[in-house]
């Protein structure tokens, strides 16, 4: 079943948090990844992997540039799941 | 009908001994933060590179070679005339034709034995170490000299922020030959070429010669590669090991192509291998010198007492291509 925009916000903050260390509440929507939560495009890349896995849905390489902010992410995998 | 002779098999096939020559220069990250707009803290964090080798103008790639090689051959206890084939990998090579493997066998005394380049980049050195185990474990060649070697900088571009700031020159050699018990696992190795794109050049010669593009560089597309150099090759390392019949922890160090130190601990970390395996990280101090980068890093490794003779060793190749390759083998 479908997760909901929120829950996958909630799942997407575990992945952050795993990778990085940023504190769960500071993954929010309009949060860019670079300039807000100064990830780079390895630790980006090992999140898309890790929600792929996650989320059962798939991210490609082309899309991930798409992907600023955590609201984008988090659209993308919303409509992902079908 | 008349007899014919074929060669006459042996069952296995073993790494005698390794060589090693670096770049005679140390090159920091501030040396070359300057033109990519960076800083030694950015490289460090994205890389774990601290120094990277290369040659200086008048050190070629021929030059490490034949070092590489002369050690190889020296602890290898054999002479030169009994090399019966000699596989350089290479990219960076500087002439289209005759191979750089013809020169460097007349270089260390191994003329006339059969020589040849193999073009797979970073996968070149283990693509070496499946032929060298074929042609010997086929009674073709008695001993066989591999050589992984890179002058990378020749085809740098200091603006470059994909790979250029990685990248160092080295040539690390291999000697193969027979045994009698097992040395060389399986290769597991194969290619993808809808990534071609994904690693390599920023033009042709062609394109260079007509003034379309400028001299040729390295470049890659980071995040592609990052995604395949990690989830891909954690299956085909599991897959090397599954064929080898070895556990994780039946094994002393996973030596993987020098790529970037991110990518290693996140191979690392997948493959979840016991403590006491040794990660090999000669990039840190070394960079990414392509085909060079395993037998470099294992040759490291044993010099400062990590790993024994005698003891297991995954070494993986991946890269331009894109290409990979990976054996499980006998330290030697």
């Amino acid at each position: 079943m479908a997760l909901s925009a929120a829950e996958v916000l909630s799942g997407l903050a575990e992945i952050v948090n795993d990778e990085t260390g940023i504190a769960n509440d500071a993954v929010q929507l309009d949060k860019s990844f670079t300039d807000d939560l100064d990830i780079d495009s390895i630790s980006m890349m090992t999140i898309v992997v890790n929600a792929e896995d996650k989320f059962d849905v798939k991210i490609p390489d082309d899309e991930v540039k798409n992907l600023l902010t955590v609201g984008d992410a988090v659209n993308y995998i919303t409509k992902a799941q079908g | 009908m008349a007899k014919l002779n074929q060669a006459e098999t042996i069952a296995f096939s073993k790494i005698y001994s390794l060589g090693a020559s670096r770049g005679d220069l140390t090159v920091t990250n501030d040396d070359i933060a300057g033109p990519i707009n960076s800083s030694d803290e950015w490289i460090r964090q994205r890389t774990g590179i601290v120094t990277r080798m290369r040659a200086s103008k008048d050190r070629s790639l021929m030059d490490m070679a034949v070092e590489a090689s002369n050690e190889a051959i020296e602890k290898a206890g054999i002479k030169p005339a009994e090399i019966e084939a000699v596989i350089f990998s290479t990219i960076t090579h500087p002439y289209q034709t005759p191979s750089a493997a013809s020169l460097l066998a007349e270089l260390v005394g191994a003329n006339p034995a059969p020589a040849f380049d193999i073009s797979a980049a970073c996968a070149g050195y283990c693509y070496g170490i499946a032929q060298a185990d074929s042609l010997v474990r086929s009674g073709t060649a008695k001993y066989v000299l591999v050589v992984g070697g890179e002058k990378l900088s020749d085809f740098v571009d200091p603006t470059d922020r994909s790979i250029s700031f990685l990248l160092g020159d080295g040539a690390g050699a291999a000697i193969v030959g027979p045994s009698d018990s097992p040395g060389i696992s399986k290769s597991v190795w194969g290619s993808d070429g809808s990534k071609w794109e994904a690693v390599g050049m920023t033009g042709s010669l062609l394109d260079f010669r007509d003034g379309i593009g400028s001299w040729p560089t390295l470049v890659q597309e980071g995040q592609s590669v990052f995604r395949w150099a990690v989830w891909e090759m954690v299956k085909v390392a599991k897959q090397a090991l599954e064929v080898a019949g070895v556990k994780p922890e039946e094994l002393a160090a996973l030596v993987t192509h020098q790529a970037n130190e991110r990518i290693i601990d996140e191979m690392a970390k997948q493959l979840a291998l016991p403590e006491s395996v040794v990660v090999a990280r000669d990039i840190v101090t070394t960079g990414n010198t392509s085909a060079a980068s395993i037998p470099l890093a294992m040759h490291a490794l044993l010099a400062e007492g990590r790993i024994k003779s005698g003891d297991l060793a995954l070494q993986i190749g991946f890269g331009a291509g894109l290409a990979y390759g990976a054996q499980v083998v006998v330290v030697p």
